[in-house]
């Protein structure tokens, strides 16, 4: 084998092994970092993941927000008229969070009745919001 | 009548664009001098109309003329003129027209700073920036016109979007268009010597000069973005990973690796194809953000209304404009084959690699972005969380890290990389007590906090002994590539520090309460009213001590805006040396007063930012490199010398 060649050789190998391990690392952190969509009715079909962090749309039901005297803990109902999940979240809610309204939540399931989100999603003004919650006011404008 | 008139200039405007994109081309295909001259005077007189209409955008929204249905719908009689001029662009129909308005600006200065190309040359490349302004101009008047009227003319308007009432939206958007569309020079230039089939270092030193000033807006832009977010969506993060800020990142990191190739090919006869490639994904990739953002496929700020027609329409200029250069490269790519061969060892060697990293760096955050639309098609919701792109780029930074001081100090052509990393070792042991101590002063770190602290420590030293130890004056080139790998450094850093030293807190507190955060004690005061000209307030009082000693009283507020119904957070922020202090309102939680408080201390936030300033400078510093400008003056005394033969 000539010089050029061995050296051209050491190249390829080092450019393959190279997209190997980001190819490894890539697939890794994807698999760890996609987050599922889920209503309320598929949780109560018990179609969720366990111990893993997902997302859960729909409606704050009204009259279900309940703040905790002298915490910053609240909880809620989200609804998709289909079923209910109660939601636990400590922290500050957002500006458009309202009863009645789209949400999106992140977090996971503590047991099979409730969700404890780590953030909150709300519409961010009247054109903003995340598209799930815009997916659901649709449907429910169509019933 | 102005709205009419603001009308008849685009439709105006259209037709100049097919000219522009027509004749010069035809001259070009004919060999015909006269035709090919055409080419700039058109461009002018396109500016000229595009402008005009631009302008008459902004009369209308000082005039508050609620016949035009933009208008009404983005302004009110309450909205302060300030607000009222960058409505013009506030929304969907005003951005494009600016977009365009830009573009054109951008044809008119290469066709006046243009005198090294030849007349086939820049005919050429005018006429392919012509045909991008054509497909973009069609889209104004098609999709997203401006200038139509409703009737009944409503008596007072909606108002404009409350969080983009704020200068950060006035500047964010047209830098970021700057650059967007800036980098369709270094495009045109490549479809350009594609159709020709030739390319040469005159051409590539040409194109960039563009690239660079481009990027250096695309930068500001994003650094704008970036702060905006930061304090006015009263989150207090600087970077979210969203699709849309993923969207202006992309064309960003393909620049990079852009501007570092050029480097290479504008010096010798190697990497053509690679840059004409470059070029290409950088701009696609503009147009593509620009999808993303205004198609509604994504729901953000950004996208004001989900119009599935304005993202075909986008969506078909995407595959005309990248498609057609795609193909065009892989029929004539062959034609413009690099003939000079490339050393191992030598900085060439190391541009290739930061070309890579980067563009890796661009597809997966593409893919990132991509990957819950086509999911989406298939049915199922999914998203793809902000720590995935953390992880990807955190480990893709790594060995632009390591590499980066490697690259600088290796010569061009040939150079012994032994000898060079053996130069380097004093440096990194200098980094390495630097970081040693910093891991006193502020441990306990992560492993990505050491990382990136070391990176950033790494590059710094490397850069900062290179230029001590340069023989000789310092060139421009030098100084604005040691500057820009300077804001790398200081970017690392102070990223480092941000996001794993800081401190976040949501509490709640009544009045009169003290908390202590971070070492500094916040005491809240209560909350009273204010009345500004479009809103009213809730503003909090929070006096922040350190020791006893009066720091700052910051006044956070909640807004509301009664036009809109809409509430909105504003942070107050103390902007220090070495942190920001954040407060922003919650909502009140009893009658007694109480409120929820979030408090962030953020450690080195800004120098972040600065970081990115000093990247963009180094840039433009770039530009007044004498090597450039005395072989550009040679190329245009060539060019004059040829013209004259001719004529």
């Amino acid at each position: 084998m000539t010089p050029t060649r061995k050296r051209r050789l050491i190249l390829i190998s080092m450019v393959i092994m190279g997209v190997a391990v980001a190819t490894a690392i890539f697939l890794t952190a994807f698999k760890d970092n996609i987050m599922f969509f889920k209503s309320p009715t598929e949780i109560s079909q018990n179609d969720f993941p366990v111990n893993r962090s997902f997302r859960l749309g729909g409606m704050v039901k009204e009259g279900s927000l309940q703040r905790l005297e002298n915490s910053l803990k609240v909880q809620f109902e989200v609804t998709d008229y289909g079923a209910d999940v109660q939601v636990e979240y400590e922290g500050i809610l957002p500006d458009l969070f309202r009863e009645g309204q789209g949400v999106v939540a992140i977090g996971r399931m503590e047991n099979k009745q409730l969700f404890v989100a780590e953030e909150v999603l709300a519409k961010h003004d009247e054109n903003y919001m995340p598209p799930e919650v815009a997916d659901i006011l649709l449907t429910e404008g169509q019933q | 009548m102005l709205p009419e008139i603001g009308q008849f200039l685009l439709v105006l405007s259209l037709l100049l664009a097919t000219a522009l994109t027509v004749l010069p081309m035809l001259g070009y295909a004919k060999n015909n001098q006269t035709l090919m001259q055409t080419a700039r005077p058109l461009s002018h007189v396109l500016f000229i109309t595009i402008m005009a209409s631009f302008v008459i955008l902004v009369v209308l929204f000082i005039q508050q003329d609620f016949s035009v249905l933009y208008v009404a719908e983005n302004s009110s009689l309450e909205l302060p003129l300030r607000y009222r001029i960058t409505a013009a662009w506030g929304a969907h129909e005003g951005s494009i027209l600016m977009w365009v308005t830009v573009q054109a600006l951008w044809i008119s200065a290469v066709a006046k700073f243009s005198r090294s190309l030849s007349l086939s040359q820049i005919s050429r490349v005018l006429s392919v920036l012509g045909f991008i302004a054509l497909g973009f101009v069609a889209f104004v008047l098609f999709a997203s016109n401006p200038f139509e009227t409703i009737f009944p003319v409503p008596i007072d308007g909606n108002d404009l979007n409350p969080l983009l009432q704020d200068f950060g939206m006035i500047m964010h958007p047209p830098l970021l268009y700057f650059g967007y569309v800036g980098l369709s020079v270094a495009f045109s230039l490549s479809v350009a010597a594609l159709i020709g089939g030739e390319i040469n270092e005159q051409w590539i030193r040409w194109s960039r000069r563009w690239t660079n000033i481009a990027w250096a807006f695309l930068t500001m832009g994003i650094i704008l973005g970036s702060w905006w977010a930061y304090y006015e969506l009263g989150w207090g993060g600087w970077w979210f990973w969203d699709p849309v800020e993923n969207a202006s990142f992309l064309p960003w990191l393909a620049g990079t690796a852009l501007i570092h190739v050029q480097a290479v090919s504008e010096r010798k006869n190697a990497f053509r194809g690679w840059t004409v490639l470059l070029a290409i994904i950088a701009f696609s990739l503009c147009i593509l953000g620009t999808f993303l953002v205004r198609s509604g496929s994504i729901t953000s700020v950004h996208s004001f209304a989900a119009d599935p027609f304005r993202g075909i329409f986008i969506l078909v200029l995407l595959a005309i404009y990248s498609g057609g250069a795609l193909v065009l490269y892989t029929l004539r790519a062959n034609q413009l084959k690099s003939r000079d061969t490339i050393n191992l060892n030598s900085r060439e060697t190391l541009m290739l690699a930061n070309s890579l990293i980067f563009i890796t760096a661009t597809f997966t955050v593409l893919l990132g972005t991509l990957f819950p639309m086509i999911f989406e098609a298939v049915g199922k919701k999914i998203s793809v969380g902000a720590p995935y792109f953390g992880l990807m780029f955190f480990v893709l930074m790594i060995p632009m890290a390591v590499l980066l001081p490697l690259g600088s100090q290796l010569k061009w052509h040939r150079d012994d990389v032994m000898a060079a990393i053996k130069q380097l070792m004093p440096y990194l042991l200098v980094t390495t007590v630097l970081a040693v101590i910093v891991w006193f002063l502020f441990k306990p770190l992560n492993i990505r906090a050491i990382a990136g602290i070391y990176g950033g420590l790494w590059v710094f030293t490397a850069t900062v002994g290179q230029w001590i130890k340069r023989p000789g004056r310092a060139t421009a080139g030098f100084i604005g590539m040691s500057v820009a790998h300077i804001g790398v450094a200081v970017f690392l850093f102070a990223m480092s520090m941000t996001e794993h030293k800081d401190i976040e807190q949501d509490i709640l507190m009544s009045p009169g309460t003290t908390k202590q955060v971070g070492g500094y004690d916040f005491t809240f005061t209560g909350v009273d009213r204010v009345r500004q000209e479009n809103y009213q307030a809730q503003q909090g009082h929070v006096e922040v001590r350190r020791e006893g000693r009066l720091i700052t009283t910051l006044n956070p507020q909640k807004r509301f805006y009664p036009k809109q119904q809409m509430p909105m957070t504003e942070a107050a922020i103390y902007a220090g040396w070495t942190k920001d202090i954040y407060v922003s309102l919650g909502e009140a939680v009893n009658k007694e007063g109480a409120w929820a408080v979030r408090i962030y201390i953020k450690p080195l936030i800004r120098w972040m930012w600065f970081g990115g300033i000093l990247m963009l400078t180094g840039a433009i510093i770039g530009l007044f490199s004498a090597r450039i400008k005395r072989q550009e003056d040679k190329q245009r005394d060539q060019v004059m010398a040829q013209q004259l033969n001719i004529s």
